[in-house]
């Protein structure tokens, strides 16, 4: 019987999408905007069928599809989902809509930003689906582009600078990567870039160590891992607001799905060997992006600190290699994906009324846009973790896991979700409480657009703060697997920075 | 003894007699007929060209002896690829020369089409040539035309002190292949490249001369492929020489001079193989590093194309030094992809760079996208390309290069390779930078032509094509990449 092809019409409807916006006629800009929103809807709508035919008992990869790209040097298209991979696929589709929608106000070469935007969605899909490595790399750089010219085009004053910091630190990490992908090529026979017939390789220890630095390199570029996130700040900062969702909500994520779905699958010894040293670094990333969100007076600035400080979360419970830690590090990348996102819209929406980020600029604003207010409150305490909101499900998870595991760093860990709340209750302050400034006081409080963006994200952050079952239902056993592999190569703490 | 007269089978020299003897009846025509009508020039050219298509297509099939004409021409697949490679080059160099001369008309003499189809000639010759002397004869035939084409816009003082500087070293560096054919012949009694193999295959240690003229060969042909340090020409003669020749000379003497070497260290040298792998190693590692990193110091597009040209150089090096199937294989899909490329980027240079051809500096190309978005487009593909970044064929080129290089062990010098390709992007982004990002000096539309337009699509084409769907040319490469001697 001949399957819908779920996964490769999902990767390829916004692809179909950006190919009409191209050849529709010129200056048609609401048209384009348009055929953008209708092509991410629809692939939102796919992504939702591709949820039902998944099913939660089965385990392992499902959904596969297999073909040829390269006979003669065994290149392969492969795609297949499981738990970890179907809620970042359902993340970015539903964020993508959204984005656009934030994106309507865009009128300089709405054309070109709206195919980014929807090339951009494939190459993310793609790397979250993708099961062979080079189809992988495939995307995973093809994804570079488009997010460059997002930046690049469409962003603030320092767009030119920030977009190529970007892009050459993440073509750097990958560079590494690549080179260890074809390593890998050639040490399976016969020669094969199939993420589960990679996974059988017998490598000697210290060949599968140097694997695992450059295919870590490449994604703690991506997270960003301390200390290579320093173009993460100028990226989010200059990014158009579209563009600062997006990349905070999937593409950072990416990082951290690498790290689970390749690095420890194919290299668990490894894993195990350095599971210290990068819990230590996500730590670091945690505490020292809390600290400086809390120095930030750029909103948007503060915001991309507090990724720096959330996504080490991920990491540490990634690295934590219990279950517990692990599916809680799935959860908070789809949690911070949804209250970051929202973050940086809604910092958008400000900008557009105040046109400043400052906060010292700020003030007052809660009694002229209470509605804004009102979603600004409940989204910070969805990011700062407040329980029966989505984030905490994921923190609290992966804190559970992790403090058996590592005690000490757990709880430096946890001194950082006193900072978070300190950061992002006192921005809200600053930004809402206080005299209103004499020439913010006529500003017009939400649109119907921005409650249509606004709602369904705010309804998910309840959604999985209060039911997170089926999300957990389904990321768990995918995570037991990913847990087993690596709790089976035993555990060879490293840098003796174990606490007993 | 009776004397055997060789045969006179002239069918697997058709391509080369077809585009010389119709080179030389424009050359008199045009005397004759007292008319240089540039129409009619590249006209001519496109049928020459495509006859010579035709002639090589039916030596496809081809059933013989590896070896015709006394053992100077090739028969083999791998001379046929290269030559439909190098007539598509020519073909497309007919159109941007076509758009060229519309714009420029006082440059133009009955001279250059004749030239051109006598380079490309030399060219094919070359890459089905298999003996040195057949060698060091093509390779001539190809330099003295683009030494003359060169120095094509006598306006232009650069376009002379390129075509002067291209003579005077390119006369230095044929010097030095002929020292390393007579060496080779010194060592093993044969100029004939089979032969050569043979004569060395015997031997249990290689004699001195052998690898004397194995490093003569490989700086005479590292000349013309624009190796590091044999590179110094490149950027004068790519800058100085009109648009329309940089392209054709950058695609078509890199595929020519590729399918030689290739063909000379795989087959006559492969015996030595030991001996020259470290050797292209080393030659490979600093022609992709100093292609690169000097290619970020150019403000002129034209002197920047000429570095990155050099940098794929390397990468192709990199192909060859694996010294097996997979690497002549991945050498030649990188030189398919190589000329679609190049002679894609170099088109929209042309295009850019307006009448006189003044505007070639990076300036020119800022907020490009708003003025030809069309233009700014292709070109953004083919420095996409150029940086190996998917869906291109440049991505796919260079994943079969460094794929190549680490089957053969040398993982280290796929990362130099990697980390030169990260380089390398630098300044092919900056120049995407400045179209996109920034606001244009001048609005002014640019005067664009059909010609340009049907000569680049191909070259997108192929670009976007080869990129996704590899395997359309992997295919070919199975039988093409055989080396039949």
């Amino acid at each position: 019987m001949k399957v819908f092809p779920w996964l490769s019409v999902v990767t390829f409807v916004p692809l179909a999408g950006a190919a009409v916006v191209l050849v529709l006629p010129k200056g048609r800009d609401a048209l384009y905007r348009w055929v953008a929103l209708v092509a991410s809807v629809a692939t939102f709508v796919i992504a939702l069928g591709m949820l039902g035919a998944y099913d939660a008992q089965a385990r392992g990869f499902q959904l596969l599809e297999r073909a040829t790209w390269v006979e003669s040097l065994n290149f392969r298209y492969v795609l297949g989902v499981d738990g970890i991979s179907l809620f970042l696929v359902l993340l970015t589709a539903f964020l993508m809509p959204l984005a656009i929608l934030a994106s309507w106000k865009v009128d300089r070469g709405v054309r070109y930003f709206m195919v980014a935007m929807l090339v951009l969605e494939t190459a993310m899909v793609g790397s979250f689906l993708a099961l062979d490595l080079l189809l992988f790399f495939f995307f995973f750089e093809a994804l570079l582009f488009p997010m460059y010219l997002i930046i690049g085009g469409w962003g603030g004053e320092r767009r030119v600078y920030a977009a190529l910091k970007f892009f050459l630190f993440t073509m750097a990490g990958s560079a590494f990567l690549f080179v260890a992908i074809l390593f890998l090529y050639f040490r399976a026979d016969p020669h094969t870039f199939d993420l589960v017939e990679l996974q059988g390789l017998a490598l000697p220890a210290v060949t599968a160590r140097w694997l695992f630095l450059a295919f870590f390199v490449a994604f703690a570029v991506k997270v960003p891992l301390f200390p290579l996130h320093t173009w993460l700040p100028d990226a989010h900062t200059e990014a158009p607001t579209a563009g600062s969702v997006i990349l905070a909500a999937v593409l950072l994520k990416i990082g951290v799905y690498g790290l689970l779905r390749f690095n420890l699958s194919l290299f668990p010894e490894a894993s195990a060997y350095f599971r210290t040293f990068v819990m230590v670094l996500a730590v670091i990333g945690i505490v020292y992006g809390a600290i400086l969100a809390l120095a930030q007076r750029d909103v948007k600035r503060l915001v991309a600190y507090s990724s720096v400080s959330h996504l080490g979360f991920c990491v540490l419970g990634t690295f934590a290699f219990t279950t517990e830690a692990m599916t809680g590090g799935v959860i908070q990348m789809v949690n911070h994906g949804l209250s970051t996102g929202a973050l940086f819209l809604l910092v958008g929406m400000l900008y557009e009324r105040t046109h400043t980020r400052d906060l010292d600029q700020l003030g007052g604003l809660g009694t002229v846009t209470p509605a804004l207010a009102g979603f600004l409150l409940v989204v910070s305490l969805s990011s700062l973790a407040l329980p029966g909101l989505n984030g905490f499900v994921g923190e609290f998870l992966v804190l559970i896991g992790t403090f058996p595991v590592h005690r000490a760093l757990t709880v430096v860990a946890t001194v950082a979700i006193v900072l978070t709340a300190l950061y992002l209750l006192w921005a809200f302050q600053r930004i809402m409480h206080g005299p209103l400034r004499a020439e913010q006081v006529r500003h017009p409080d939400l649109s119907i657009r921005e409650y249509a963006i606004l709602v369904p994200i705010v309804a998910a952050i309840v959604f999985v703060g209060l039911f997170p079952k089926p999300l957990l239902d389904r990321i768990e056993p995918s995570v037991e697997d990913a847990a087993r592999t690596v709790q089976d190569a035993g555990p060879a703490p490293a840098l003796g920075l174990e606490v007993p | 003894m009776p004397i055997q007269a060789p045969s006179l089978d002239l069918i697997p020299v058709l391509p080369e007699i077809i585009l010389a003897a119709v080179a030389l009846a424009l050359l008199v025509g045009g005397a004759v007929l007292r008319r240089e009508d540039p129409r009619l020039g590249g006209v001519v050219s496109l049928l020459a060209v495509a006859g010579a298509a035709w002639a090589s297509i039916t030596l496809w099939d081809r059933e013989g002896e590896a070896e015709v004409l006394g053992g100077m021409v090739a028969t083999d697949r791998y001379a046929v690829f290269f030559r439909l490679l190098i007539l598509a080059a020519t073909a497309t160099t007919v159109g941007l020369a076509h758009h060229y001369f519309q714009r420029t008309p006082e440059d133009h003499r009955g001279e250059f089409y004749p030239l051109l189809l006598l380079a490309a000639s030399g060219m094919t010759l070359l890459v089905s040539a298999a003996n040195l002397l057949m060698v060091f004869l093509a390779l001539e035939v190809l330099s003295l035309s683009l030494y003359i084409l060169t120095g094509f816009s006598p306006r232009r003082p650069a376009s002379q002190e390129g075509s002067m500087k291209y003579f005077l070293l390119g006369a230095f560096s044929s010097a030095f292949l002929l020292y390393g054919i007579a060496m080779a012949y010194g060592a093993t009694g044969t100029t004939s490249i089979s032969g050569i193999g043979r004569a060395l295959a015997g031997r249990t240690e290689a004699p001195a001369l052998a690898l004397v003229a194995m490093g003569l060969l490989a700086v005479g042909l590292g000349f013309k492929v624009a190796a590091v340090p044999f590179h110094q020409w490149t950027p004068d003669v790519y800058q100085g020489a009109p648009t329309p020749v940089t392209a054709f000379m950058s695609a078509g003497t890199k595929v020519a001079g590729f399918a030689a070497l290739l063909r000379v260290f795989m087959v006559a040298l492969h015996p030595l193989q030991w001996e020259w792998r470290p050797f292209l190693w080393g030659l490979a590692a600093i022609t992709m590093v100093v292609g690169s990193v000097l290619a970020i110091a150019q403000s002129d597009v034209k002197r920047m194309l000429a570095y990155s040209s050099i940098a794929h150089a390397g990468f192709i090096l990199v192909g060859v030094t694996a010294a097996s199937q997979a690497g002549i294989s991945a050498a030649m899909f990188y030189l398919v992809a190589y000329v679609a490329m190049i002679l894609g980027a170099f088109g929209v240079v042309l295009v850019v760079s307006g009448r006189g051809e003044e505007r070639t500096g990076l300036p020119a190309y800022a907020g490009l996208a708003e003025r030809s978005p069309a233009l700014a487009g292709l070109l953004a593909l083919f420095l996409l390309s150029l940086a190996g970044i998917p869906p291109t064929a440049g991505f796919i080129a260079k994943v079969s290069v460094f794929s190549a290089a680490i089957q053969a062990g040398y993982w280290p010098l796929a990362l130099i390779a990697v980390l030169s390709s990260v380089v390398a992007a630098y300044f092919y982004i900056r120049v995407i930078v400045l179209m996109y990002m920034e606001q244009p000096e001048e609005s002014a539309g640019l005067l664009t032509s059909p010609a340009a337009g049907i000569a680049l699509a191909p070259a997108a084409l192929a670009t976007l094509v080869l990129g996704v769907f590899p395997s359309l040319l992997f295919t070919v490469l199975e039988t093409a990449s055989v080396l039949r001697l």
